[in-house]
């Protein structure tokens, strides 16, 4: 046997326990992760009316309903910016990752003839979930600078650290993404705790309210929930409200990047049931 | 020189049945084995009984450029030792060593979603299947060509017809180059002339000196192509011969089942709203043959049971020589009357028979294929090798030379003799 024959040697055996990520047979499928997120954009607006305004519109109007109950009616305070734009601030980047659970949630068990037909790293379907929120995200972002021209908000230099808050919500994305489409091929229960979870989650994060109203014992814990420190870095980098990125976005940071290992392992693990259970 | 393309060692998959493999778990259940010992043993030992072993030690070895035939029954295991190959699913025990890029045509049209366009759809095909982008786009006019819908590779696949469907799907697929590739049952769809196409192009492939394995109930298509071939039944190789060989041994052995095939719950999918029960082989007093005479007549009776209304059904008969010719295709409901007075057939269990007249077929070895459809709808059971029987020449038309006569039909025709 010639050496050329042996570099593209591979072995099919049982796996046993924690498989390794293969991240490198996921970056030789990195094309098809850009045709899927693709599919996704192409499809999703098929056949609706307003089309890719939804992505607007979703936020948009849970801003108008928060501004009016808890902004106007329950004067819940906002950092001393008006109401509209510290939760709109807030819901896009929200938006963003309630939307990838939706979808990445959902992956595995909606492209189910896929995985029982084809080999690819599985793990490109939540991904590319995920990813094709951000085009909506990027929508949405435009309505954002609108109303911050409209409020003349001038954003302080803190804007330049954005894409990493922008980073460190995809990466929780992605991780509880990676965690919830592995169970749910599994348990089918994940598609009806999927809404609870992503309405407990919202209440959990600083969307409606300030994070400074969370009594200060309360910080630490409450920034376990890596969204925190997304939203609280938005507002900060925009708006130039609340605390500058310290321990708060830190502890975020650790618990995103703990989601997304564990996420990719518990996958990788999981995935080898993929085709016979799904 | 030969280098080795695959080399499977001591291969097995076991699957769950039963209560686990379609049904998914809910959390209640795990949680409730976790916290219950004895539950969790009986819940191991009802596993254990329900499991079964789709492959079951499989050892063979492929050459470069050699094209392998696999045959079997509906359930031998063949399609799951493709998966394996394929890396869609994982084995239970054993490996395999794969040298070069493995390429599956387990079923044309993965991942074509409906709202996108033709082109769309073989970009997005092609990228599943796992070529590169301008890999895809080198081949594209050749693809397009491949797949005669130029006309409306900007349309999305949704409005295509089933064929045109067929036709690009398998397109794609077909301008894979990887070095090995697997191929099942791709030819059971479509038209005569589009199973022609596909034929040739697997040819072509075999040909450039790739390794294919070919899984095809078609056996014309198994012995036209390939130059060994595995049999296959409950798991276990049982055979691995040149192709004629396999062939004449997968029909003559596996199949008997003295003039009777019985469906086992397990092999069919209960879910499903055709199940058929049994298929038999009688004479005129309604005793099962297995063996019948050429010069008598004799019926052909299938049992099934309809899950809820269907309509538009036709159940029917594939009759097929053992070397996988067909002889003829019947529905029973291809008399126009029948037809409209079988519009829907509701809940039940049915008989539909057919008469076979006497001086009709020639002496050997038979196969009956069964099929139940809705025509353009649903094919709710198809199984080209449901049961093999023999007719005996016996007293037939031309018995004084004791020649064997080619062709599968032995009618007694009235000839005239005349001197002008």
């Amino acid at each position: 046997m010639d050496n050329k024959d042996n570099e593209r040697k591979s072995i099919i055996k049982p796996s046993h326990g924690w498989a390794a990520l293969n991240l490198r047979d996921l970056w030789s499928y990195r094309e098809l992760i850009f045709f899927m997120t693709w599919r996704d954009l192409k499809v999703r607006y098929k056949q609706t009316l307003l089309g890719a305004s939804w992505a607007i519109l979703q936020p948009f109007l849970t801003m108008v309903v928060f501004s009016i109950f808890f902004g106007t009616l329950a004067k819940v305070p906002s950092d001393g910016v008006p109401y509209p734009i510290f939760s709109y601030t807030a819901l896009i980047p929200w938006a963003l990752f309630s939307k990838a659970l939706q979808d990445a949630s959902r992956s595995l068990v909606a492209n189910s003839h896929m995985i029982t037909k084809v080999y690819f790293p599985r793990m490109i379907l939540p991904l590319s979930s995920v990813l094709a929120g951000v085009v909506d995200f990027l929508i949405a972002f435009i309505v954002l600078i609108g109303m911050m021209i409209y409020y003349k908000i001038t954003p302080t230099t803190n804007v330049w650290f954005l894409p990493l808050f922008f980073v460190l919500a995809l990466v929780t994305a992605v991780g509880v993404g990676l965690w919830l489409s592995a169970l749910n091929v599994l348990f089918r229960d994940i598609n009806y705790v999927l809404p609870f979870l992503t309405q407990f989650w919202m209440y959990l994060t600083p969307i409606a309210y300030p994070s400074s109203m969370v009594p200060v014992r309360w910080q630490a814990i409450y920034a376990l929930n890596p969204m925190t420190g997304v939203v609280e870095g938005f507002r900060w980098a925009l708006l130039g409200t609340g605390q500058p990125p310290g321990t708060l976005t830190l502890v975020s940071s650790i618990v995103a990047v703990a989601l997304l290992i564990s996420g990719m392992f518990y996958f990788r693990r999981m995935e080898r049931l993929f085709a016979d259970m799904v | 020189m030969t280098h080795t393309a695959i080399k499977v060692n001591h291969l097995g998959k076991k699957y769950m049945i039963g209560s686990s493999v379609n049904a998914y778990r809910t959390l209640r259940e795990t949680v409730s084995e976790q916290f219950s010992v004895n539950k969790k043993r009986s819940a191991v030992l009802k596993n254990a009984s329900e499991s079964i072993w789709a492959l079951n030690d499989v050892s063979f070895e492929v050459n470069k450029g050699e094209v392998l035939g696999i045959v079997g029954r509906n359930g031998a295991g063949k399609s799951t030792l493709l998966k394996v190959l394929s890396r869609v699913t994982e084995p239970t025990r054993g490996s395999v060593e794969v040298y070069g890029r493995v390429g599956s045509l387990l079923e044309v049209g993965t991942g074509f979603h409906p709202e996108l366009t033709g082109r769309e759809n073989i970009f997005l095909n092609g990228a599943i299947l796992g070529m590169r982008r301008n890999e895809i786009e080198s081949k594209f006019d050749e693809i397009v060509a491949f797949s005669e819908v130029e006309k409306f590779i900007d349309t999305p696949v949704k409005r295509y017809s089933s064929g045109m469907y067929l036709r690009l799907a398998f397109a794609v697929a077909a301008h894979l180059e990887p070095e090995i590739l697997v191929v099942d049952e791709v030819l059971a769809v479509g038209d005569a002339e589009f199973q022609r196409k596909c034929l040739g192009k697997m040819s072509d492939v075999a040909k450039q000196g790739r390794t294919v394995l070919f899984v095809s109930h078609n056996m014309s298509a198994i012995l036209r192509l390939t130059e060994e071939t595995l049999v296959i039944d409950k798991g276990n190789l049982l055979l691995r011969a040149p192709t004629a060989e396999a062939v004449d041994y997968y029909l003559s052995s596996g199949l008997t089942q003295e003039g009777q095939r019985i469906w086992q719950p397990n092999e069919i999918d209960q879910k499903s709203q055709f199940i058929p029960t049994a298929m038999r082989i009688l004479d005129k007093k309604g005793n099962i043959l297995e063996t019948v005479r050429s010069t008598e007549p004799f019926s052909i009776e299938v049992e099934y049971q309809i899950r809820k209304p269907t309509k538009g059904l036709r159940v029917g008969i594939y009759l097929l020589t053992s070397h996988g010719e067909f002889v003829l295709t019947s529905f029973d409901t291809d008399d126009p009357i029948k037809f409209d007075t079988h519009t829907v057939r509701d809940e039940g269990v049915y008989h539909s028979k057919v008469n076979i007249p006497a001086n009709f077929l020639n002496g050997g070895r038979y196969v009956l294929g069964l099929n139940a459809s809705s025509y353009r709808i649903k094919t709710y059971f198809h199984d080209e090798q449901a049961l093999a029987f023999n007719v005996d020449p016996s007293g037939a038309p031309g018995m004084q030379w004791p020649e064997s006569r080619l062709g599968p039909l032995r009618p007694a025709l009235k000839w005239e003799i005349k001197k002008i």
